[in-house]
């Protein structure tokens, strides 16, 4: 049976006073609703507004805070070429994230108990252990295996071997690391979107004589997207910073560049203040990044922050934006 | 008569505990419109999915055309069954066509789109073949003009029709209907089932789950009522509905006619 609402059933009847609640004459009913003025709003606005003056002024002029070398290192070749290690560490290993993240998925809602087992078994060790533990051991593989090499396994003839140490540079340690883990978390989340989507998805294209995969990558994983996009980018976002772990390992990144120089400089403020300015830049634009692709993903949701905020604050304008 | 396209033989289901099928045997003839009737729970959509190969089954067999659907025989005497590879019950759905109760249209295509996505991603048409072929069927199911509307712009009854052109799409030579009006509301019923009103006189097969008596009655070639599991009786709809030999078929008429 389908529900149909009652007409007016769901209007919450609020008491009202008894001097408002008389109907009023014809000729007035084409009143106005607005919203009850705030004042209190208004005042936290105003009180914010002053302590974040007084935060940045307190900052700025605070004379232990080199803005002399700080302007000087902010576009520093060597602070560029950091910058330019991180976005492309977290492009990369955001990448790679989705590969080992959707493989892990589907391995972990098949019906193999071995493929099961495995998949549960790698994002229980690679979500349960310290990222910077996982950054060092890759970096130290050479310890663990000094030769890498591809061929017969137990001693066999190889075709092609590598010593470690050559091969394991902290770039690539970085990656393996950063991305390996990436993957536990990637592949939480695009299950939970495999699993949102309605089970007769899959049983409709099988009627049509779809494979398994042709399921997944033409039916499943579209609309799994709306679930998977928001936490995506929270990763996304979260991975920008988390790069910055890999200066423990020579990662040539932002944050290493930048320890680096203030290791020989002892401007350790300024040279933390030019990184994470760096680091806000980038945040901020895969936010902005990460709302229009939210939208276009979930037509119809929210309106952007902006207007939100602006119809909170202003009694009238709330209307004029709702029939805009 | 004419030739048994979807032979079943003894076909059990069980889900854990409860025996869903217990022995189901029946045969529908080319160009035949069987309608299947019973009370809730009897089994009817199991049956249906078992034709398929959507679901399992745990003994009997059914074959479409002498193919057996979803096992190969095996041993000595052919009695161990074995399920074949994907890509043979894939050849074999692809002869299927189904209609669900909840439509199950992939929302993120248009109508169009979900018409050419069986002929496209399983036959290997191109895109213009396969859009020719999608817009011609969306005009025999009376939706030309919508064509280009997301599922979600579309009333219970369109979705339907775009779910059955769906399946044509794919030119099967079986369709089964799982009670494909029972999720729609009551005037939107007439425009489904004139549909498949259409696609019968036409001489598609069809195997209809269905609670819509009238259609049972005017388009049905036979009736088959089931309950708890097994077949209770079949034959053509003035015998069924008129004069049922088993009290339990009549008991379940008058609750539905
Ligand atoms: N996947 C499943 N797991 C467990 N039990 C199931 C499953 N599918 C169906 N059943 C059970 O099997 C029985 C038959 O179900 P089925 O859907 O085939 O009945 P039906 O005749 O189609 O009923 P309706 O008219 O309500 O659609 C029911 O008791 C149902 O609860
Ligand atoms: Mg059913």
């Amino acid at each position: 049976m389908t529900h149909r609402k009652m007409p007016g059933a769901a209007l919450g009847a609020a008491p009202a006073a008894a001097t408002t609640d008389a109907i009023p004459p014809e000729e007035d009913l084409s009143l106005q609703v607005t919203r009850r003025p705030r004042p209190g709003r208004w005042l936290a606005v105003l009180a914010a507004a002053l302590f974040a003056v007084w935060l940045a002024y307190t900052v700025i002029v605070n004379p232990n805070l080199h803005w002399d070398i700080v302007a000087k290192y902010q576009f520093d070749g060597v602070i560029l070429k950091g910058l330019g290690v991180t976005i492309q560490l977290t492009l990369v290993s955001m990448a790679l994230g989705i590969v080992i993240g959707v493989l892990v998925a589907v391995m972990q809602l098949s019906d193999s108990p071995v493929l099961r087992l495995t998949a549960g078994a790698y994002t229980w060790f690679f979500r349960g252990t310290p990222l910077l533990v996982q950054l060092i051991f890759w970096f130290n593989l050479a310890l663990l295996f000094p030769v890498i090499s591809i061929g017969v396994p137990f001693d066999g003839p190889k075709l092609i071997s590598w010593q470690s140490n050559q091969v394991i540079t902290g770039f690539v340690a970085a990656l393996l690391g950063l991305s390996i883990n990436e993957g536990a978390y990637m592949a939480e989340i695009v299950r939970a979107g495999i699993q949102s989507v309605d089970p007769g998805q899959r049983e409709a294209g099988a009627s049509i004589g779809m494979s398994n995969r042709q399921i997944l990558s033409r039916i499943i994983l579209p609309q799994a997207m709306r679930v998977i996009i928001p936490p995506f980018g929270n990763q996304f976002i979260s991975m920008l910073k988390t790069t910055s772990l890999v200066s423990v390992i020579a990662g040539a990144d932002l944050m290493t560049v930048s320890q680096h120089l203030y290791l020989a400089n002892f401007e350790v403020v300024a040279l933390l203040l030019v990184a994470s300015l760096w680091y806000l830049v980038l945040t901020t634009i895969a936010s902005i990044g990460q709302h229009a692709v939210e939208r276009r993903y979930s037509p119809g949701a929210a309106p952007p922050l902006r207007r939100r905020v602006l119809a909170n604050l202003v009694p009238g304008r709330a209307r004029k934006e709702a029939t805009a | 008569m004419n030739d048994v396209i979807l032979r079943a033989r003894g076909v059990r289901k069980r889900f854990g505990a409860t025996e869903v099928l217990k022995g189901i045997d029946l045969d529908v003839r080319s160009g035949e419109v069987l309608c299947v009737i019973g009370p809730s729970g009897s089994g009817k959509s199991t049956l249906l999915r078992c034709f398929n190969h959507l679901e399992q089954i745990d003994a009997g067999r059914v074959w479409m055309d002498g193919e057996l659907i979803g096992y190969e025989q095996h041993g000595p005497s052919g009695h161990v069954l074995r399920e074949r590879r994907p890509r043979d019950i894939r050849r074999q759905r692809e002869r299927i066509g189904m209609v669900f109760q909840r439509f199950h249209l992939f929302p993120h295509r248009t109508a169009v789109q979900n018409v050419m996505e069986g002929p496209v991603a399983v036959k290997g048409l191109s895109r213009v073949q396969a859009e020719k072929q999608a817009r011609e069927l969306l005009d025999h199911v009376g939706l030309a003009d919508r064509a280009d509307h997301y599922p979600g712009q579309l009333s219970g009854g369109q979705q339907q029709r775009v779910a059955i052109a769906r399946a044509l799409a794919m030119e099967p030579a079986l369709m089964l209907f799982d009670e494909p009006t029972s999720a729609l509301d009551p005037e939107l019923v007439g425009e489904v089932l004139g549909v498949m009103r259409d696609l019968a006189r036409s001489g598609m097969t069809m195997v209809v789950v269905t609670h819509e008596m009238g259609f049972a009655r005017e388009v049905a070639d036979r009736v088959l009522f089931m309950d708890q599991g097994a077949v209770v009786e079949a034959g053509t709809p003035e015998l069924l509905f008129t004069d049922p030999r088993h009290e339990r078929t009549r008991a379940f008429l008058s609750t539905v006619l």
